[in-house]
């Protein structure tokens, strides 16, 4: 239904487990009215961006808060901020590349490693998922060969999304351990920045914002796994709850850009292991949302998961890298070479290869001046010894 | 005495002077790939380098033929003889205003050291840097190719040939000075006439 909704109307209950309200239901000081699902299912269409971007626009919890390429600025799209989904030009729709039959939707990454060895969206090839490839072939820059030769190492999102959230900001920061702060009297505190967005919730804590957000960069075989319950972490450093599979060395993989969202969390300092925590209920149920106390809501959490916890919690630093294939810019702003090719750029933390511009031999350029030091040193000497010599020569004459 | 001679055909002036702009310019812009001089940006450097190296090339190709065509090659055919009396000059001669021991004909325009430098800029540096070049620049077509070289090496073997070729350029400019006076080499490489001494006296 809410895929398929014209009306606007079809609004899911946030604690409904995906339901919308059957009646009149509260939250906090929202009511939601039951949704007319008769007239709804009479003006059921085709999906749009308004569709999927109902939920997708809108994952953790508002706009632009997972994801840093999805969220509200793309309904009105220019071709600035995507040049697919301008909407005064090609006005893709989601389904234009999530290309979906049967109701089964091409996703693009997780199950399946990247598209090296495709060209074209031959059924042959990939089914029926498109990547950039599939219109633009592996070799889409007309004039610039060299910028061709990139495509079997670099993304073509890598070059081509310069920064995220480059209209509405994307959050970045959000820790945990600061909330259930209340104020003298008692009450929860909601503060807000210049631009409205929250930045402290005494329910989720203190967040950070940004936009026009440069991307994190990784090698990228498609593959990404996620820290489990059932996995022990490192907390001496901050843990990265998704694992970017792939390296330089590993001919499918490719240089892909990601947001990281970084954070604080809650976890088992015993056991080291991530925790989950119970955030929705009632007082007595240990939610967090309703007691404020980590041990309860953990507890809580841990016991309808079924996963063992110590009794302890603490924080600790999380990283989430999500990658990155919307907002695709105009190719005047894609990335000029000097963004990478120089020291100190945007692939510096990239290792393990020989990046022209980025890298050289220590030993050859000492060398190498050292001889063409050498060459001016003895011209200026033979230079000099002939200036001497020929005074001189004068002199005697 | 001295006496005006036509050393320098006009190929050989047109020759040597797009040569020099062609490797200054691959110098500038390999420098500035390699990440030592910042003019311009990395894009730019890389398409003028390119576009460089191709001329080089072609110019090369084209001189070759000419080498040949006119026999001026035996021109480079390195010799031992009065080897060791250019480089007594050089280091001693030079400095008493002592004339040069190898006098300059049309037939036999260079000195046993520039015969020698010459003919190893030839036949191992041109051909060492223009192959080191091309392979980085097709570094992508290699595989298939059945070359296995990898463009960490490619590229420090350029940057080789690069020193090697700026040393040379300063020595060389350097040298330009030693004629009959400061500028008279210079002279001879812009106009093909040089003054030269004619018999000893």
């Amino acid at each position: 239904m809410v895929c398929h909704d014209t009306t606007g109307t079809y609004k899911k209950f946030p604690a409904g487990c995906g339901h919308p309200a059957y009646e009149e239901k509260k939250m906090g000081k929202k009511v939601f009215i039951p949704v007319d699902l008769r007239n709804v299912a009479r003006h059921v269409g085709r999906t749009s961006r308004k569709t999927c971007g109902t939920c997708h626009f809108y994952g953790g919890g508002g706009d632009g808060v997972k994801h840093g390429d999805l969220d509200s600025s793309l309904l009105t799209a220019d071709k600035n901020l995507d040049v697919h989904m301008d909407a005064g030009g090609l006005n893709f729709g989601c389904t234009r590349c999530h290309t979906t039959m049967a109701h089964r939707i091409a996703g693009r990454f997780y199950s399946s490693p990247s598209t090296d060895r495709y060209r074209l969206a031959l059924p042959d090839d990939d089914g029926s998922r498109i990547a950039c490839e599939s219109c633009h072939s592996r070799r889409p820059h007309r004039t610039n060969r060299k910028l061709n030769d990139h495509t079997d190492r670099i993304a073509c999102e890598t070059c081509h999304i310069p920064a995220l959230a480059r209209v509405n900001p994307t959050k970045m920061w959000w820790d945990w351990s600061k909330a259930g702060r209340f104020d003298e009297n008692g009450r929860m505190i909601v503060k807000k920045d210049d631009k409205g967005r929250i930045i402290y919730h005494t329910k989720k804590g203190e967040m950070r914002w940004a936009t026009n957000v440069m991307p994190e960069y990784e090698w990228f075989n498609g593959v990404i796994t996620h820290v489990l319950l059932s996995d022990r972490i490192d907390d001496s450093r901050p843990v990265r709850l998704t694992q970017i599979h792939g390296s330089c060395s590993d001919p499918a993989s490719r240089i892909y850009p990601f947001k990281k969202f970084r954070g604080k969390q809650p976890y088992d300092p015993v056991n080291k292991t991530m925790v989950v925590p119970r955030l929705f209920g009632k007082k007595g149920t240990g939610a967090y949302w309703a007691e404020f106390d980590w041990l309860k809501s953990v507890k809580a959490g841990m016991d309808a998961a079924g996963a063992p916890f110590s009794g302890k919690v603490g924080f600790v630093e999380t990283e989430y890298l999500r990658p990155v294939a919307h907002m695709v810019a105009p190719g005047k702003d894609a990335l000029s070479c000097d963004e990478c090719h120089v020291e100190k750029g945007r692939l510096e933390k990239l290792r393990g290869f020989y990046m022209p511009g980025r890298d050289r031999n220590r030993v050859l350029d000492t060398t190498g001046w050292a001889v063409v030091g050498i060459a001016l040193m003895g011209i200026l000497i033979h230079g000099l010894m002939r200036i001497i010599t020929r005074s001189e020569g004068r002199r005697r004459k | 005495m001295k006496e005006k001679i036509y050393l320098y055909t006009g190929f050989e002036r047109f020759w040597h002077w797009t040569q020099a702009m062609l490797i200054t310019g691959l110098l500038v812009t390999g420098f500035e790939i390699h990440g030592t001089v910042d003019l311009m940006d990395f894009g730019t450097a890389v398409k003028y380098h390119e576009m460089l190296a191709w001329g080089l090339t072609g110019l090369t190709v084209f001189a070759i033929f000419w080498h040949f065509t006119t026999g001026e090659w035996k021109q480079y055919r390195p010799t031992l003889e009065k080897m060791g009396d250019m480089v007594c000059y050089y280091t001693g001669g030079l400095f008493r205003g002592a004339p040069p021991p190898v006098k300059k004909t049309p037939e036999k325009k260079l000195n046993p050291l520039q015969r020698i430098t010459y003919f190893i800029l030839k036949v191992l540096l041109f051909p060492f840097q223009l192959l080191s070049g091309f392979l980085y620049m097709y570094y992508n077509s290699l595989p298939a190719w059945g070359i296995d070289i990898s463009l960490e090496t490619l590229g420090l073997l350029h940057t080789a040939g690069a020193f090697a070729f700026l040393a040379f350029m300063v020595v060389h400019v350097y040298l330009s000075t030693t004629g009959e006076t400061v500028t008279s080499h210079l002279r001879a490489m812009i106009t093909g006439w040089e003054s030269v001494e004619t018999g000893r006296q």
